[in-house]
């Protein structure tokens, strides 16, 4: 990487520093954004590129440092100033609303004052010309993820800017929706637009960015042109150390072995206007095995943790099964107390109470199970024998963290993981749901989780793993099915998947004929 | 017909502040603020528009006493909430306590003082036509307000790009910030309209519907008004129906004992507030329908990340 | 100038232990700046409200007397509010449980036994907790705003009552009065030390109360659940426990707690039933729940507190000749202060000034740059 030219650069950035409480999220930070280039910004989950971006869009303010515009100094004090200045943004948790129509999202964010109408042709007609239809008149909550980013990406195009900034634009989409996007982002770079990319996934990065600046720890740890990289040698630069390898060694006589998992015609309605109903899923989950459900968000995957987990409980009780015992009409509680184990996707305010502490958090899932080790007579808690087997739990698991036995929303997102994760795993359940293993959490501990998992499931018992990460998919399971609009595939065994047969499927392809897609041509 | 007439004029009466604290509220809660402090700023209303129109001698200046008092109470919510982040439930209830007594101390020197009464409107034949005259023409100018005030509500949430601004925060303040709407700064000012309309409302209490100040003498009204906006489901026209119903619940009393109907006059007056509880699970037992129209982020506190 | 807040990465214990009298500090200040508004020396219209009418021992017995239904229903409520579940109406539930307690000593006069007062004591519980079942099942049942339907509740509870002593309950040699009966002795809860003053077991009830909604909530797994539910309610769903029983539990527990404060008032202080049983101890127990910060052993010392501004307010009524409302405002400013001064916990407070910020932006440009570079 040679030095910014002097001139030309679009964007340029010195020394930008933020600090949260005791973590510099961003330390010192360059970066340089040339005319008519796709500019990846690489780093794994916390590496501050978030902050950083949030800070060139004026969400944030920098504590230290400098911005230049077109080689003018300029304080970006709120997102309406970078507008102004040419800085569009897509997000990566979208900036949407639910309750409003496209055409009334794009609006409010355009400052002309246009009529509603005026402003709906014109997206419109700017959606049709990018290949990226919309309807602007369709409630933004009724609409797939894959079409609530169109709308933030349309949005972005409307007001004209220079540099369009994404922020992780491929996780929502399928591999076919990516290709697409990719398409739309070479003919912007065509048109003289600026792109700054920010990812953590290596291939694509290689296949449609000039070049790149790696973060890691909210410092900048390189810059290079990704093209000329292995993606080994980025994660490197993006990791810091070598990721131990996750092993999975595939074992024969599965179908043998008992189903301990099974779902038979599991039907939901939606349960809240906006969400999605389930549609007569039947899937198996075999001791010893590890099955994968890939998907798109939004299409039913929280819906169906809850129904399996017994959040919500179903009116036939054969449509859920555990350990050969019907489930269907048990409460999460007593479908533990069968020996299933859940992880949900979201940690704070779901799989963990933010503002309690660890050990109670272990309680959280585990009063009913070990209610005679850690509840004693008269309801009272056990507090000691809770907060020794906390520690326990935090020294399986490597759960780095600040304080003796700290609030959960105190840790970082990969701790609290392998928190919750290793909290079921500690129980040795014989069928453990989890859906999102690894989301937000860095590659260490994401490495941590998905071989404690497989390892769960050679040691007898059935994982199922429900995740959007097709590589973690297809680094875990033995088996992936696909879930679409609420209905879920065929579980297609590991030797026979492919990117694309997952990918068709994850667009909604018929299940039927993606299973007999040719895999040779892509293998 | 005059006994018909006579009757639909008392429950505009009665309906009217009802309706003027609850399309203010609507608003507030249009931006996703919860202020459960109605009560609190309406009796404060009702205390200054007496009190300035008592030692004004002019029942206008008293009710633009009770708007500017309403809203200024209503400030010291929206600091709290706002700009410390305080549980809106409880700062809500606070407001309301504290408003009660505020208003009893302020009030005690006014107590069994006549008050000055806001004339009713007359235009010369229009108001002396029959029926229609005196119900078209003929009431008080706090009637012709609440109208003009839910006309120009519904127009500016649904008509105005302003109160487009206004519903997304309510229904997302993160996405609101995130494109750089100043999130708080909306919400004061809806927190200071919702104040300035429960003062109206206390104003019309006390210079029209019983010009004299009494203790309490918004009697829960602020919190029928609270339910209005749930029975309206958030949007403006369908509150005065609702309104009209609660007022019609309050003057039950007056006129089943006008029919000299022989029921005791304490499950009368209980009648509104048994007949709201009554419209509340109506309205409430359709989780669907509420959950649509409910402004999402209804009651969260926001904090801007900076 | 505006106010920023800034999140704190752990809740500070600091301003945790010195909220409470920053605020009670705050409050002191402004009411003085009332009083001076009034044209009242501070000083001794604080010495009427704070001092003198805690100077005898008879008058610290009185301090209990209105402490006790404080405490009583604010450790119910402060159960309901951890829960996330907002009871208002407990001021309806005390009037009911009064009234459902009076039934024996109002309905037999004459039957007397040692076994009348528990009688009334566990009606009194009952009645509470049924009228506070009213909106619980309607909040469970029906998804009906519970702060709404609890605070309608309260006003009927004050016509019922208002109906039960003048008319069914009327006591037929009162000379026309609207009340019942006076209490017969053993429908009469007894006082603790009769020599030394009026103090009665409701306030023991009331420290017994606390110290067992304490250990509930510290100690017992049902308490984990009211703070779990109450904190995330996704993650109490997903812990396996039961919201709407959550209702229900709080519900009643608050309920019943506000019905014994009712019937205690009404069988230790009152002796029979009137169409005022209580000063609006139900919504001052909203301000003492919060402040003694929703923990029992805090409430405790706010009830006492706030007991001693009814009494301030009462003396201050006769010796200084001011409302006794004052005594509510100072209630109300004192629980705006308490929320206000919490935020600290969570939250440090940043002062930003309206002229450009000192931080490493000595090359800003200023607004007027911004428009030429666009």
């Amino acid at each position: 990487m040679g030095e910014p030219l002097a001139t030309g650069n679009l964007l340029e950035v010195r020394g930008l520093t933020k600090v949260f409480g005791t973590l510099k999220a961003c330390d010192a930070v360059d970066l340089t954004v040339a005319r008519g280039e796709i500019h990846a910004l690489l780093g794994e989950n916390g590496a501050g590129k978030s902050t950083l971006v949030k800070m060139l869009f004026g969400s944030l303010e920098p504590h230290s440092g400098q911005i230049l515009w077109q080689g003018t100094p300029v304080r970006i004090t709120n997102p309406g100033v970078a507008k102004k200045l040419g800085i569009g943004m897509v997000f990566q948790h979208f900036s949407l609303f639910e309750a409003l129509t496209a055409a009334e999202n794009i609006a409010l964010s355009l400052d002309d004052g246009s009529p509603i109408g005026q402003i709906a042709a014109k997206a419109r007609a700017l959606s049709f010309s990018y290949g990226l239809p919309l309807d602007p008149d369709s409630l933004v909550g009724d609409l797939s993820v894959g079409e609530r980013q169109r709308i933030e990406i349309i949005r972005c195009l409307l007001q004209a800017p220079q540099l369009i900034i994404l922020d992780e634009p491929t996780s929502v989409l399928t591999p076919q929706e990516a290709d697409k996007l990719f398409e739309t982002l070479e003919r912007l770079r065509e048109e003289g637009k600026s792109i700054l990319y920010i990812s953590h996934r290596l291939e694509e990065v290689k296949r449609i960015c000039d070049r790149a600046t790696v973060l890691r720890h909210g410092k900048v740890v390189g810059h290079c042109n990704p093209r000329e990289e292995t993606a080994s040698s980025l994660a490197r630069m993006m990791v810091g150390n070598e990721v131990k390898a996750v092993v999975r060694v595939p074992v024969d006589g599965l179908e043998e072995a008992p189903a301990l998992l099974e779902i038979r015609n599991l039907s939901r309605k939606p349960a809240t206007p906006f969400s999605i109903p389930l549609r007569n899923i039947s899937l198996s989950v075999r001791a010893g095995e590890v099955v994968g459900i890939a998907g798109v968000a939004g299409n039913g995957q929280g819906e169906f943790f809850e129904a399996v987990s017994g959040e919500v409980r179903q009116e036939d009780t054969g449509a859920v099964r555990i350990g050969g015992k019907d489930a269907g009409a048990l409460s999460i509680t007593g479908r533990r107390l069968l020996g299933a184990a859940f992880v949900p996707e979201e940690r704070l305010g779901h799989g963990a109470a933010p503002r309690m502490r660890l050990s109670e958090n272990l309680l959280l899932s585990r009063h009913a199970t070990d209610r005679k080790t850690f509840i004693g007579p008269g309801g009272m808690v056990r507090s000691g024998i809770v907060q020794s087997a906390a520690q326990r739990i935090i020294d399986a698991m490597d759960v780095r963290k600040s304080a003796p036995d700290p609030e959960a929303a105190a840790l970082s997102g990969g701790n609290l993981q392998k928190f919750i994760v290793g909290r079921e795993l500690d129980r040795r359940p014989s069928v453990m749901v989890v859906n999102q293993p690894t989301w937000g959490v860095d590659a260490g501990a994401a490495a941590h989780i998905r071989q404690a998992l497989i390892e769960l499931a050679r040691s007898g018992s059935a994982v199922l793993v429900i995740s959007q990460d097709l590589d973690e998919l297809f680094e875990i399971s033995d088996a992936i099915a696909v879930m679409h609009n609420g209905e879920l595939s065929q579980p297609i065994p590991i030797a026979e998947a492919t990117f694309e047969k997952i990918g068709l499927l994850m667009g909604g392809a018929e299940p039927g004929h993606a299973a007999h897609g040719s895999e040779a041509e892509i293998a | 017909m005059d006994i018909a007439v006579n009757i639909l004029l008392t429950i505009a009466t009665a309906a009217t502040p009802l309706l003027v604290a609850a399309i203010g509220e609507l608003v507030v809660e249009r931006s996703g603020v919860l202020n459960l402090g109605v009560e609190g700023m309406m009796i404060m209303g009702a205390v200054a528009g007496f009190g300035a129109g008592y030692l004004t001698g002019s029942p206008w200046l008293g009710l633009l006493a009770a708007v500017l008092v309403g809203a200024l109470f209503s400030l010291l919510f929206a600091v709290m909430t706002l700009s410390l982040a305080t549980n809106q439930v409880a700062t809500g209830l606070s407001l309301t306590l504290l408003g009660l007594g505020l208003s009893g101390m302020m009030g005690t020197g006014f107590v069994g003082l006549p008050g000055e009464r806001l004339p009713n409107l007359y235009i010369p034949f229009l108001t002396d036509l029959p029926v229609v005259g005196r119900l078209v023409f003929g009431q008080d100018p706090v009637f012709y307000i609440s109208i003009a005030l839910i006309a120009g509500v519904a127009w500016f949430l649904f008509r105005t790009r302003t109160g487009l601004t206004l519903r997304s925060i309510g229904d997302s303040h993160t996405s609101a910030h995130a494109l750089g709407i100043h999130v708080l700064r909306y919400r004061y000012l809806a927190v200071l309209f919702g104040g300035a309309c429960a003062g109206l409302a206390g104003g019309q209490l006390s210079l029209v519907y019983t010009p004299q100040w009494v203790e309490n003498m918004t009697a829960g009204r602020g919190w029928i008004a609270l339910a209005l906006v749930v029975f309206a489901s958030w949007r403006p026209w369908r509150g005065p129906a609702g309104g009209y119903i609660f007022g019609a619940g309050r003057n039950g009393q007056l006129h089943a004992q006008a029919f000299g109907i022989p029921v005791p006059s304490q499950f009368l007056s209980s009648l509104p507030y048994l007949a709201t509880i009554a419209v509340l699970v109506l309205i409430s037992r359709n989780k669907r329908l509420t959950m649509m129209n409910t402004p999402a982020a209804l009651g969260q506190p926001f904090v801007p990340d900076r | 100038m505006r106010v920023e807040l800034v999140k704190r990465p752990q809740r500070s214990a600091l301003f945790s232990a010195l909220s409470p009298f920053i605020a009670f500090a705050l409050t002191m200040a402004a009411g003085a700046i009332l009083f001076l508004l009034l044209g009242i020396n501070p000083i001794s219209a604080f010495y009427t409200y704070f001092i003198s009418p805690i100077s005898e021992v008879w008058q610290l017995h009185e301090l209990t007397i209105k402490a006790a239904p404080l405490i009583l229903i604010a450790v119910g409520l402060a159960v309901c509010y951890r829960a996330n579940i907002w009871n208002i109406g407990a001021e309806g539930q005390l009037i009911m449980g009064a009234i459902v307690g009076s039934a024996i000593p109002v309905m037999f006069p004459a039957f007397e036994s040692p076994i009348v007062l528990p009688l009334c004591l566990l009606l009194g519980m009952l009645g509470g907790a049924a009228y506070a079942a009213i909106p619980a099942v309607l909040k469970a049942r029906f998804n009906t705003n519970e702060i709404l339907t609890s605070l309608m509740l309260v006003y009927v509870a004050q016509l019922f009552l208002d109906w039960m002593v003048r008319g069914p309950w009327r006591d037929p040699q009162g000379h026309g009065f609207p009340q019942t009966v006076m209490f017969n002795d053993s429908a009469t809860l007894p006082a603790l030390f009769p020599v030394a003053g009026r103090a009665n077991w409701g306030f023991v009830f009331a420290l017994v109360a606390a110290l067992a909604v304490w250990i509930l909530m510290t100690r017992l797994l049902r308490g984990f659940e009211v703070r779990v539910l109450g904190s995330s309610p996704r993650a109490g769903r997903f812990a396996g426990f039961n919201f709407n029983r959550m209702v229900f539990f709080t519900f009643m527990l608050s309920g019943a707690l506000a019905g014994l404060a009712g019937i205690s008032e009404v069988t230790g202080a009152i002796n029979q039933l009137q169409p005022t049983i209580s000063p609006g101890y139900g919504f001052t127990a909203i301000i003492v729940a919060f402040l003694g910060r929703l923990n029992p052993l805090g409430i405790v010392a706010a009830g006492l507190v706030l007991a001693l501004t009814y009494l301030g307010g009462e003396a201050a009524q006769t010796a200084l000749g001011i409302s006794d409302k004052v005594a509510r405002v100072f209630q109300g400013m004192l629980l705006f202060f308490v929320l206000g001064c919490d935020t600290l916990i969570h939250y440090r407070i940043r002062f930003v000034g309206l002229g450009a910020k000192a931080r490493g932006e000595s090359e800003a440009v200023p607004a007027a740059k911004l428009e030429e570079v666009h």
